[in-house]
């Protein structure tokens, strides 16, 4: 049980820092322009395969640096030549671009890599087992990850705050004419946060496709869970989107890894005919409902607490 | 170079179909407290946000001798205008000193005012620099912002109405806050509603109608031409 809880918890608050990565880019994003980008997680896609590539010309190191600064770059051109030019019609044109530039990614990918999963794998220097927990051996390219996405962490929060730089985003998230005014090129500004955003998606691509598959599927499976994440966070709330990232990593890594039901809680005091519904709800187990649990979290909080988490406005 | 800083001519400015400003003309030379003076709604506010570029101008605006009209707000801002607006806009959610900071331009070497310089002139700003802008009272927020506009060490400071909503005392130390910054030869265009404090400090005033400039002239001017006192300025 122990064992359980520790692997589990590693996993969970991993999965969350993985989340958090590419969180943290859509929710500047979004704070900056006022409009959710359906294409981020198509750069943690392109980000996984940059780096599969990379790794096969010039090693694992290379990939997870140049990877992300590829990907941040593409992104920065697409807002300089492409969003910034949709902005002047308004939201909805925004939100459509988006849309169209996630499926441009991915059919783009499809036509480099094909549709079938690359052979992204973790590096040999990394791949042994770093510590065992009783029976569980912890795999040394988990702790990686788990270091290195603690560390970007560590690194963004310095950089927002601490930073002349973060300073400025951060007041031209909420007074972008104010700042302009101060004698700041927001327009620079809103360019650089939205490759910074692209390119943390990117890392979290680059390091979970060598663990996890690499697939041109990978950005439409991943997305729907980030939209829950932001939203569940506050859209536009970076301390939410933290929040929300390790509370939804920790719940479906304790979901999978936990075989209760209904029927083990309450013991057998009392158990419905076999065949029948009530029979069904008693026996399927929290693993077996995992997947739900992210957008059942996601409805309640809409309906309890529109704002999210740490919102301050409705989504 | 000539002692006019900011030369305004024939300036015109619309929101959607409205035609706010109908021709404006006005200059501030050198270390120049100049006041715009006026009703309510008779475009004063426009005026600075045109020559900012924050509301698109038509026409001629030369500052320093450059044309600086069509510029964005940021462009114009590192010619070394500096503009505090209506509504103050400080970043609420950054510490007093952040906001300070911000006010720095990137790049620029030896500039007039440090941020020691802005603590001695309000002990206030320096005890509280670590607390959050928002806490702050109007007077202080008043404050913050002319002094973070310092801090990009422009050569003009636009205020617009910096004592709305302040006590008599604090309205005081606005106008002598002023008065300093124009001794250090930062030229001044200061939109005012109260006259008392307006008529004190500058050293030429305009008398803004309807989109347009009607009088220009001295306080002492103003102060004697009852007919204009009546017509644009009295309720
Ligand atoms: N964003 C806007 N959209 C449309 N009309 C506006 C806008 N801002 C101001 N106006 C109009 O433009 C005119 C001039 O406004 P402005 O803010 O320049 O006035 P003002 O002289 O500064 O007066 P005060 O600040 O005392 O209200 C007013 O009639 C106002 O209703
Ligand atoms: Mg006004």
């Amino acid at each position: 049980m122990a064992e359980l809880i520790i692997i589990s918890t590693l996993n969970g608050v991993l999965y969350g820092m993985l989340l958090f990565l590419m969180a943290s880019g859509l929710t500047l994003i979004f704070s900056m322009m006022g409009v959710l980008n359906f294409a981020h997680a198509s750069f943690y896609m392109l980000g996984a395969f940059l780096g599969f590539q990379i790794s096969q010309w010039a090693g694992f190191i290379p990939a997870i640096i140049l990877a992300p600064i590829i990907a941040g770059g593409l992104g920065a051109l697409i807002e300089r030549y492409g969003l910034r030019t949709v902005h002047k019609h308004g939201h909805v044109a925004e939100l459509l671009f988006t849309f169209g530039l996630a499926f441009i990614i991915e059919e783009t990918i499809q036509m480099i890599w094909g549709k079938l999963a690359v052979d992204y794998r973790v590096p040999s220097f990394l791949d042994f087992s770093a510590f065992t927990v009783y029976a569980t051996n912890y795999p040394a390219y988990k702790a990686f990850m788990l270091l290195f996405s603690i560390a970007i962490f560590v690194g963004l929060i310095f950089l927002l705050t601490r930073t002349r730089a973060g300073l400025i985003i951060q007041a031209s998230l909420t007074h972008p004419n104010m700042v302009g005014m101060l004698g700041h090129n927001v327009p620079r500004v809103f360019m650089m946060v939205f490759g910074l955003g692209t390119s943390l998606a990117a890392i979290a691509g680059a390091i979970a496709g060598a663990a996890f598959v690499t697939q041109s599927n990978m950005a439409a499976l991943l997305g729907p869970i980030l939209f829950v994440v932001v939203v569940v966070g506050g859209l536009g709330s970076l301390w939410g989107a933290f929040v929300a990232s390790l509370l939804i990593g920790l719940l479906q890594t304790f979901a999978i890894a936990s075989d209760w039901s209904l029927s083990k809680f309450l013991g057998s005091s009392y158990t419905p005919a076999s065949g029948t519904i009530l029979y069904d709800v008693w026996t399927v187990t929290i693993a077996q409902i995992g997947p739900i649990l992210p957008y059942l979290l996601l409805v309640l909080v809409l309906v309890f607490r529109p704002t999210g988490l740490f919102g301050t406005r409705d989504t | 170079m000539t002692d006019v800083m900011l030369e305004v001519k024939d300036l015109h400015a619309y929101y959607g179909k409205s035609h706010i400003l109908q021709g404006v003309n006005l200059n501030v030379k050198n270390g120049e407290i100049v006041s715009i003076l006026g009703r309510n709604g008779v475009g004063r506010s426009t005026t600075l946000k045109a020559i900012m570029g924050d509301v698109p101008p038509q026409g001629s605006i030369r500052f320093k001798g450059k044309e600086i009209a069509g510029l964005k707000s940021y462009q114009v801002a590192y010619c070394g205008l500096g503009y505090v607006p209506e509504d103050r806009s400080i970043f609420p959610s950054l510490t007093v000193e952040q906001n300070l900071i911000l006010g720095e331009k990137s790049g620029r070497k030896n500039p007039r005012w440090s941020i020691e310089d802005v603590y001695n002139l309000f002990p206030i700003l320096r005890e509280r620099k670590d607390t959050d802008a928002s806490v702050l009272s109007g007077g202080e927020q008043q404050m913050l912002t002319v002094c973070r506009t310092l801090m990009g060490d422009p050569d003009l400071i636009m205020v617009d109405e910096p004592t709305e909503g302040l006590s008599p005392q604090m309205t005081e130390r606005v106008g002598n806050l002023l008065q300093n910054i124009a001794e250090r030869k930062i030229s001044i265009l200061l939109v005012e509603q109260k006259l008392t404090i307006a008529m004190r400090i500058s050293h030429r005033v305009y008398v803004m109608g309807h989109g347009h400039i009607v009088f220009e002239g001295t306080p002492a001017e103003l102060e004697k031409n009852d007919a204009v006192r009546r017509e644009w300025l009295e309720v």
